[in-house]
């Protein structure tokens, strides 16, 4: 298939539904709304079942009830609308099923404004509902790369039975951008054991609960869904280097961010600044081991963020205390220019040389 | 369970023959309950078990269970079942539903679930014309967490958070289940029925079976309110409990058909 020119929204809907995505529920929030009118008109006409909740609460436990039928299920909201949709997160992740979130993120606490942010990824990576569990977090930094990651998050929610996570921010969702659309797949013609379908031709019931009542039952649950997710942690792991190999200073960042940091980057690089872009695909698991191994090596790391400081927690877990780790941020929906990532490298780099001069 | 009944046969000759008149339904999982002594919860069940069998339907039928007392009764059904979140239900029968559009899904849940945080979601199912059915249980009462004031909660009832009687004043009215959402298009069948005595329990399986039928036309969105005792958390002996559902609760709840659509109508009126 060709390149077309297509919006961020729309072309994470229709790579979904490429996917298999067979159902969709959702509620209308600025910015993704695209994405829900797309599946409103698409998944109808491919007989497949598009419904607009009363709420993201709502929606939610439709995802919820369709995922239990062994069917691939999706919604989409922003900030404010995943924080209500954390209930049936919990409920999903304990029940392990399938299912699939796309959070296109806005600006925030509160209502905040409806401008591009990443001031959820403490929400999604760490505290996406009640209990102990995680969702596989996704971060493209381009329309093409949100549609690769859309199918991928599809076949990682049904490889593990779990939720996943795709986050992006307004300005991907928002943006047109040349990027290509894989092909139609087939639907499954069955469901999987585990599904509710009523027992016809099964023999023994199905159920789907979150709900064990015994302490060492659920404490054993624990133990299980702990060992899905390091295994997760061991397998999933996605990221980008650049100008890594003989970097002095790291800027860190995903989504948006990233695309900024990277103008910036190459830039610098045309001034022989020796600066290097560490890019994660996966929030979580987060790319712990390959930021430490740089640690070793590199003496200085930026993370650069569209909010007040978030991942910086988990680069300093990964980097460790015996570097240097800075921090550039805009929270409340402002995309940060690459002039200003450009002006913040340079003074840091510029400390770092007085220092050396010194010494 | 099988009993011996004698026929005369025309050689005036006594033959016994056997004649089942009692027997678990198929859709009626071999489980104990654990609900308590006296609670209505193990009638409506059976009621539920019965019609499916008569239906013929158990082998398409998913059940979503609530929270609450009854949030293991996927336990107690020999059926596909869930487990909402608190009142869900009617939002994960909506995905369950939309998706397997040729099952039989029902939600069965209490008054604190359905009436207090569940409104919305059974609201808007009702809008939808979900073809789901609802088993509603009015016990007027929080059973699970130990007898808290619940929407249906009638005036002056004692209750742990209302422990000098309901006030209507500050804490609002008895929330009419069935005629709510009788004002709703999509509501093909809502009726209230009482689990307080046989002929009334004879009259309630009628009606599941009635709101079973509904959604297997593909009619809409149907719902029976059942007026439940709960004998533990109003403190009384299960026969007195079930007095108090007549002589208090049916004064506030009416028994009858809220809404009953043509296509629901027999030449005897509704059924």
């Amino acid at each position: 298939m060709a390149k077309e020119l297509l919006k961020g929204n729309v072309a994470i809907a229709e790579a979904a539904i490429r996917a298999g995505c067979e159902a969709y529920f959702g509620y209308p929030i600025t910015p993704q709304t695209e994405l829900l009118e797309h599946m409103s008109k698409r998944m109808p006409e491919l007989g497949r079942t598009f419904l607009q909740a009363e709420s993201e609460v709502a929606a939610v436990n439709m995802v919820y009830g369709a995922a239990t039928a062994g069917v691939r299920t999706m919604t989409s909201s922003s900030s404010p609308g995943i924080s209500l949709m954390q209930e049936g997160l919990s409920y999903i992740a304990a029940s392990e099923v399938p299912a699939v979130f796309v959070d296109v993120m806005r600006g925030g606490p509160g209502l905040g404004n409806i401008q591009p942010s990443q001031s959820d990824y403490n929400q999604v990576t760490k505290t996406a509902g009640h209990g102990d569990f995680r969702p596989i977090v996704l971060a493209p930094s381009n329309v093409q790369e949100a549609i690769d990651l859309m199918g991928l998050s599809f076949d990682l929610a049904d490889k593990y039975r779990t939720v996943v996570f795709m986050v992006l921010d307004g300005a991907i969702g928002q943006i047109m951008e040349p990027a290509e659309m894989p092909p139609m797949r087939e639907l499954p013609t069955e469901r999987p054991s585990w599904a509710l379908t009523g027992k016809k031709n099964r023999g023994s019931k199905n159920i789907v609960t979150s709900i064990r009542l015994g302490a060492q039952p659920l404490a054993d649950f624990n133990d299980v869904l702990q060992a899905k997710l390091a295994v997760i942690e061991a397998n999933e792991l996605r990221y980008e280097e650049l100008y890594t190999e003989d970097a002095e200073l790291v800027i860190v960042a995903f989504g948006t961010a990233a695309r900024v940091a990277q103008t910036a980057v190459k830039r610098l690089r045309k001034d022989n600044i020796p600066i290097g872009l560490f890019r994660p695909i996966s929030l979580w698991p987060f790319p712990y081991k390959r930021l430490g191994e740089l640690a070793d090596r590199v003496p200085t790391f930026l993370s650069v963020e569209m909010n007040a400081g978030q991942m910086i927690h988990d680069v300093r877990e990964a980097v460790g205390r015996n570097v240097k780790l800075d921090f550039f941020g805009r929270p409340g929906g402002i995309i940060p220019l690459p002039e200003e990532v450009e002006a913040k490298v340079r003074d840091m780099w510029r400390q770092i040389e007085l220092a050396t001069q010194i010494n | 369970m099988a009993t011996l009944a004698f026929q005369q046969s025309e050689e005036k000759v006594l033959k016994p023959i056997e004649k089942l008149v009692y027997e678990r339904p198929h859709a009626l999982a071999e489980n104990h309950t654990h609900y308590c002594p006296g609670c209505t919860h193990g009638i409506a069940h059976r009621l539920i078990a019965e019609v499916l069998d008569e239906l013929g339907v158990q082998e398409k039928a998913i059940l979503v269970a609530p929270v609450g007392c009854s949030v293991l009764a996927y336990n107690y059904f020999d059926v596909d079942g869930a487990e909402a979140a608190h009142g869900r239900a009617p939002a994960m029968a909506t995905g369950l539903k939309r998706v397997n559009p040729d099952s039989v899904v029902f939600t069965y849940q209490g008054d604190g679930d359905l009436a207090s945080i569940g409104i919305a979601e059974v609201i808007h199912a009702a809008v939808r014309a979900e073809k789901i059915t609802v088993i509603f249980i009015n016990n007027a009462i929080y059973g699970m967490t130990g007898g808290q004031m619940a929407p249906t909660t009638i005036e002056g009832q004692v209750t742990t958070s209302s422990p000098l009687g309901r006030d209507i004043a500050a804490t609002g009215f008895p929330m009419q289940i069935a005629e709510l959402l009788s004002g709703l298009p999509g509501t093909v069948y809502s009726v209230r029925r009482s689990l307080h005595d046989t002929r009334h329990i004879i009259q309630a399986k009628k009606a599941i079976k009635i709101a079973f039928e509904a959604q297997l036309k593909g009619l809409g969105f149907s719902i029976v309110e059942l007026l439940s005792s709960c004998p533990t958390n109003w403190g009384m002996t299960p026969t007195d409990a079930l007095d108090w559902v007549r002589d208090s609760m049916v004064p506030q709840y009416p028994l009858g058909d809220y809404k009953v659509v043509d296509a629901l109508q027999t030449k005897r009126g509704a059924r």
